[in-house]
């Protein structure tokens, strides 16, 4: 390269390294603060590789062959770490009790994150260092067992690492503490409902084959402890904060899923079953639910609102809520000895 | 110098080994130009054939996939496809980038070019079923293709195909798409187990003198051990495709309890939803080392070559191999920890699921210590593998997340998993498969596929398809479902996301646009490529030491060649060049080697 052009290249990378340190400076955002330091390394690096290449034309060397191959390598290894550690898109605040979930998955981006850095930074050293050149040759060395065995080990060990409190936290999430508060969330194609137990602290029994247009959640109306029940047919479901739930499942057509990003927890809704997860709230605020399995074309619409609140106003609203027994009174039918048949229509 | 063989090796067959004839009269021969090159028995020329149908429908999965993120990148501006046609186009693209593009591939197409030329035979042991099997198969993607024409459309159940939603109004192509799904899927099957049989049995009846399973590439190694968890596996999904079949035909309720669709009552009664997704999960996971199994292999042979280096711990490698095939069978509900089955299974299966990960593992490091004191050359293929180490790391780790079981239940269902799948068993094994086409191109035409525009095409992708999995990950952390057609109204995302999005869209399209340039390399090559003569990269195993290039019916011209060594005596001390063939005889070699 002729001089005139390393100065302009030149000139143009120390302004870059300029605006790179001023967008780090400025910047509010992790975003920008790493993009500008990117920018900055990027022209330091170009800055030092044009004063290498003109000392080695100053001397007469010939142009260095350069291997650009183990470079990029090495460039998508630290590209990947700069990327998570600059990424704005990352897990919203926790809102349940589950930050050991939280806790769990950092752990395996620690212990997985070195891992990936170390084998491919390996990589890349291995490209740059043993690289074909003149004279160079492979060492001829079928296999090592005691390499091969201490890294088996080492990973082994690793993995134990992870998996064991993995286990442990498993095992809190499939066990609902004694006195949480049951509620039950019923999802259709593709809205969600809620039912809460009445003053008997009871849900009633239910079965799809009871749901009518009458009875759309499909209660048993014959069955006491379900007259009190509490529906929530639009709105949202609220929840004391602090206190245990156990959310019960239930689905009448397909497959759906009860997830709220910010209670760190989902289950499958299966027709057929009940299926349950449980958390504690530990803040208030609004929280949308949204359906994580794929239940047909309006999947993705098929949100719910969950309002964590205090104790009082959860009582407040509960009381304002209609229970099954009027619902079912005002759809026009007493206390029927009705049994559903195949056509959905209750027969009297 | 290990021994690595010798306690299982055929006695020293030395030079006195008289030649392997086999008579002329048991080889099948074409009689005219219909069954040499249409209904063809020679299984380079079925490999060709299933290469050619898997790559054109492939294209389908990848023009969709353009569709897909059109739509997640411009969710507004843009309003090529609907929700219904969304949902329709990711389970087309699924189903046919892992069954009919990546199992028939590696299977259908590399298994039939390479095994028998690898393992010295002149063809497949069952060269007419071999034959069936890929025109069974063929069929099954024109029924798949069909789909797309009838009335409704192709299904929209998402590529598990879940009950009770794949057969209800829901969801889109219910009348005509689901039924041709279930019944490709069926036919598929049954192509592959005429194939896979074949697979099988040649590795275990066919191999030529010498060849002990201890001295095989591991190529061959990946490929048969994938075909014997595909002859394992598949039953399940076929018992699985013919109950929904009924399930939808005939109103049984194998997988539909009772159900109330809108209001109305169903006639099904007391089946079981989650019974089909451990159905559908005992042949799914396995499918996915099905795919991977054969590209392990083939990496390792790729890695090899162009280190100019032995296989570092081939045994190692082996056991690996079949290790990792085998618990493939008990991991499956780890796709399941949040479905309802169950909750104690979740301590067994996280349990046997992170235990694979050390196998798996194991097999990385060899093949970065196989480059460690190497002598790499970057070429093409070279370039490649090493993508393929990146990228399967890069997605195995994150594999270590989803498989321990709590750790699942935030990340389960959202884009995390759709990025962590796509970069270990899409982009990973696809990288194999360019860098396996860049390396046997010259065997199978005679000629080196174009060096400059392998490179781009490398970059390209390998880059490209990094960045566009690597931030989706970051896209599920935040919460963000997968199978959504939009985000819609979601508080937890900033406003960036919608912008990644549209970046990400962008490189999907540039990485799509790279593979033309492919398809034109394919081609262009075949006329104006270098010469590649019988061995351009001076390889031992025994496909680069046939008399014709690319090799004649028969592969071996008269005489089969006999082996001496394994595959990977690169570079050994004393040798009179930097590479021994397997069917290089000892006096020939300079050296005594014992492997
Ligand atoms: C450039 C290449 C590719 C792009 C841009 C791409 C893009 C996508 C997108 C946008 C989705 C839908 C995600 C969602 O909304 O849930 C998807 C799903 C999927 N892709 Fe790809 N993909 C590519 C290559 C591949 C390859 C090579 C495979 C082979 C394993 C593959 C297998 C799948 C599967 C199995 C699904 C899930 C379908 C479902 O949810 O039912 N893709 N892909
Ligand atoms: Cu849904
Ligand atoms: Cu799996």
């Amino acid at each position: 390269m002729r001089n005139g052009g390393r100065w302009v290249v030149g000139g143009c990378m120390a302004a870059l390294c300029l605006i790179g340190l001023s967008i780090a400076a400025v910047g509010q955002e992790r975003t920008l603060y790493w993009t500008g330091l990117i920018l900055f390394a990027i022209g330091v690096i170009t800055i030092f590789g044009l004063i290498r290449g003109a000392y080695d034309e100053a001397e007469g060397r010939p142009r260095r062959r350069r291997q650009v191959v183990p470079a990029l390598m090495l460039a998508v290894a630290l590209g990947t770490v700069v990327f998570h550690l600059a990424s704005p898109w990352w897990w919203g605040p926790i809102a349940s009790n589950w930050e050991y979930i939280d806790f769990t998955i950092s752990l395996t981006f620690w212990i997985t994150g070195l891992v990936f850095l170390a084998v491919v930074v390996f990589m890349a050293w291995c490209a740059h260092r043993f690289r074909h050149r003149p004279g160079n040759t492979a060492h001829y060395e079928p296999e090592s067992r005691r390499l091969e065995w201490g890294l088996t080990l080492a990973t082994a060990f690793g993995v134990a690492a992870l998996l064991t409190p993995g286990l442990f936290v498993w095992d809190e999430f499939i066990t609902p503490p004694e006195d949480s508060q049951q509620v039950e969330a019923i999802g259709q194609q593709w809205y969600w409902s809620f039912r809460l137990p009445g003053e008997d602290g009871v849900l009633g029994t239910t079965s799809t084959r009871l749901v009518s247009v009458d009875n759309p959640l499909g209660i048993n109306p014959d069955d006491p402890n379900g007259q009190d029940d509490v529906v929530v047919q639009s709105g949202a479901l609220h929840l004391p904060v602090n206190r245990p739930v156990t959310v019960l499942l239930r689905s009448q057509d397909v497959l759906h899923n009860f997830y709220v990003p910010e209670f760190r927890a989902k289950m499958d809704l299966v027709p057929g079953m009940v299926t349950q997860l449980w958390f504690t709230p530990t803040r208030t605020g609004s929280f949308q639910i949204l359906c994580a399995e794929y239940c047909g074309v309006q999947h993705a619409n098929m949100r719910g609102q969950v309002e964590i609140v205090e104790e009082a106003e959860f009582a407040a609203w509960l009381g304002a809520q209609p229970t099954f027994a009027t619902m079912y009174a005002a759809a026009g039918r007493d206390r029927p000895t009705a049994v559903a048949s195949s056509d959905g229509s209750l027969a009297e | 110098m290990v021994d690595v063989t010798s306690d299982r090796a055929i006695a020293d067959v030395g030079d006195a080994a008289p030649p392997a004839e086999v008579p002329e009269v048991d080889l099948y021969h074409a009689k005219s130009w219909i069954t040499k090159y249409v209904f063809c028995q020679d299984a380079k020329v079925i490999a060709i054939q299933y290469g050619g149908t898997a790559v054109a429908i492939g294209l389908v999965a990848l023009v969709l996939s353009w569709l897909m993120r059109l739509q997640l990148g411009f969710p507004e501006s843009l309003s090529l496809i609907d929700a219904e046609q969304y949902y329709q186009a990711i389970t087309m693209h699924g189903m046919i980038m892992v069954i009919y593009l990546l199992t028939a591939l590696f299977l259908g197409g590399f298994g039939n070019y390479l095994i028998p030329l690898m393992v010295g035979a002149r063809d497949m042991v069952f060269p007419y079923v071999n034959m069936l099997s890929y025109w069974v198969y063929l069929l099954a993607v024109l029924i798949l293709v069909a789909s797309f024409f009838v009335p409704g459309g192709p299904t929209g159940a998402g590529w598990t195909l879940y009950p009770p939603q794949a057969i209800l109004s829901g969801t889109p192509g219910r009348d005509w798409g689901i039924i041709l799904m279930l019944v490709s899927l069926i036919v598929f099957i049954i192509g592959f187990t005429m194939g896979g049989l074949n697979y099988v049995v040649t590795v275990l009846q066919a191999r030529t003198r010498g060849m002990t399973l201890m001295r095989m590439p591991l190529t061959v190694w990946g490929i048969f051990t994938a075909s014997v968890l595909a002859l394992l596996a598949f039953p399940a999904l076929f018992v699985g495709c013919v109950m929904l079949l009924f399930d939808r035909l005939l109103g049984t309720s194998f997988f539909m309890p009772a159900i109330a669709e809108f209001g109305q009552q169903l006639d099904h009664d007391g089946g079981s939803p989650i019974l089909f997704q451990h159905l559908f999960w005992f042949f799914g996971h396995p499918e996915v080392y099905i795919v991977a199994l054969p590209a392990f292999g083939i990496v390792s042979d790729l890695i090899a070559t162009h280190a100019r280096r032995n296989i570092f711990g081939y045994r190692m490698m082996v056991w690996a191999i079949i290790i990792i095939g085998g618990l493939s069978f008990i991991v499956w509900a780890h796709h399941m920890y949040v479905s309802g089955m169950n909750p104690y299974f979740g301590f067994f299966f996280a349990v046997t699921t992170l235990i694979i990960a050390v196998p798996t593992a194991l097999k990385v490091y060899n093949w970065v210590l196989t480059l460690w004191r190497g002598d790499i050359h970057f070429t093409v293929p070279m370039l490649f593998a090493l993508g393929f180490i990146v990228t399967f790391v890069n997605g195995g780790i994150t594999g270590l997340f989803l498989g321990n079981a709590v750790v699942d239940v935030p990340l389960s269902d959202t884009m995390f998993v759709v990025a962590h799948f796509h970069m270990v068993m899409g982009v990973a094994p696809i990288l194999v498969i360019f860098g396996a086409i860049y390396h046997w191109y010259p065997k199978m035409t005679g000629r080196m596929l174009h060096e400059g525009m392998g490179r781009f095409h490398f970059w390209v992708t390998f880059v490209g398809a990094y960045a566009i999995f690597l931030p989706l990950h970051y896209l599920g952390l935040m919460g963000v479902p997968r199978r959504y057609h939009e985000l819609g109204n979601m508080p937890f995302i900033p406003e960036s996301a919608h912008t990644l999005n549209e970046i990400v869209t962008v490189i999907a399209l540039i990485v799509g646009f790279a593979q033309l340039l492919f398809l034109f390399n394919l081609g262009w090559s075949l006329r104006y490529g270098k010469p590649a003569g019988p061995n351009p990269w001076r390889a031992t195993t025994l496909e680069w030491q046939t008399p014709e290039t690319p090799p004649g019916h028969g592969n071996f011209g008269r005489e089969l060649p006999v082996v001496y060594r394994w595959a990977y005596d690169y570079n050994v001390p004393g040798a009179a060049q930097d590479f021994l063939p397997q069917n290089m005889p000892p006096s020939r070699a300079g050296v005594q080697t014992h492997v």
